[in-house]
């Protein structure tokens, strides 16, 4: 029963992302070009909603539905991890303005040439796994 | 009179993408779409290279769901309530992009880059597939994607997913200013 919730969820975010162009590569481009707003206010609403939200819900002692606390792993304290890992993922978001949420959406929506970027992701995935104990973390 | 196949403003879409995530952790999870790369990958056996990839499959189920939802979700999207005919560009970034030979039509992504005829184009191909390389060894060494960190890391007040988010855009700006005007009319080329 839980399983259909999760993909009821990931519907309405589908659907959100393709209505709202966030998966179009024009608005990433357009984002990095710094001249339109919109994609900064997707994200930016996101975050301020998102923030508040949690804040709610740690402060009300809110319980999840299976009545446990809710607790969020702290991300592991690192600069080049974060730094080095970010600049090589934005490298790739600003060439196929696409990332990993987005990759399926437009599978969703009919751009078959997303499965290369798929497999390439799953490439870069494999990549990473071989050569993730010599890389600083 | 502002109706669903219109393009969906900021404060609609941020706000119900927020909404997704809080349901996510309502439910005990978290809000990320890279950590399907990494299960995907040890669906295909990639545990035989690396411990990395040796992990408890049953705990990543939901995620997949997700994702396959976010697909059906697009499809649901195109089919039955439309795009917008025309991305409504800013004038600036229209006029950049005709420079470079990029004609934005009436698709979310230009043709030139990601229409069928690109399966024809080895230069294209390559493109699309280092692109990915890039995201998927960097969204798995950064441990997160633009869900994972930009939205659910700063929403949690995580100070690593913003020195995350600052890398993404340190890389996507790199790209776009640096990398794509000289790109993009090789590849509008080669699709003619």
């Amino acid at each position: 029963m839980r399983i259909s919730l999760y993909f009821l969820l990931g519907l309405v975010f589908g659907v959100v992302l393709l209505q709202s162009q966030v998966v179009s590569w024009y608005r990433i481009y357009e984002m990095f070009r710094f001249e339109a707003f919109h994609m900064y206010g997707v994200i930016g609403s996101a975050v301020i909603v998102g923030v508040l939200g949690l804040q709610l819900m740690k402060r009300s002692q809110m319980r999840d539905a299976d009545g446990e606390p809710i607790a969020l792993a702290d991300k592991a304290p690192s600069i080049p991890r974060y730094l080095v890992g970010g600049i090589i993922f934005g490298l790739g978001w600003g060439l196929v303005g696409a990332c990993p949420g987005p990759i399926f959406a437009l599978l969703g929506a009919g751009y078959s040439t997303l499965l290369l970027v798929l497999i390439g992701a799953l490439g870069g995935t494999l990549l990473y796994g071989v050569l993730r104990d010599r890389l600083p973390h | 009179m502002t109706t669903l196949d219109q393009l969906w403003p900021w404060y609609v879409a941020g706000p119900l993408i927020a909404m997704v995530m809080l349901s996510l952790v309502y439910l005990g999870k978290s809000f990320g779409l890279s950590q399907n790369l990494q299960t995907m990958c040890s669906l295909g056996g990639a545990a035989r290279w690396s411990d990395y990839f040796k992990i408890e499959r049953s705990s990543r189920w939901w995620n997949l769901v997700f994702a396959f939802g976010i697909l059906a979700g697009a499809t649901l999207a195109s089919e039955f309530i439309g795009l917008p005919t025309v991305i409504d560009l800013s004038p600036s970034t229209a006029s950049s992009l005709a420079g470079a030979g990029i004609s934005p039509g009436d698709g979310l992504m230009p043709e030139e880059l990601f229409g069928r005829k690109s399966w024809q184009s080895p230069l294209t191909m390559l493109l699309l597939l280092g692109g990915g390389l890039l995201i998927g060894f960097g969204a798995r060494y950064a441990g997160g994607c633009t869900s994972g960190h930009a939205i659910m890391g700063l929403s949690n007040l995580q100070w690593p997913s913003l020195v995350a988010v600052i890398g993404f855009f340190i890389g996507g700006l790199i790209v776009t200013h640096l990398v794509l005007p000289s790109l993009l009319p090789i590849i509008s080329d080669a699709a003619l």
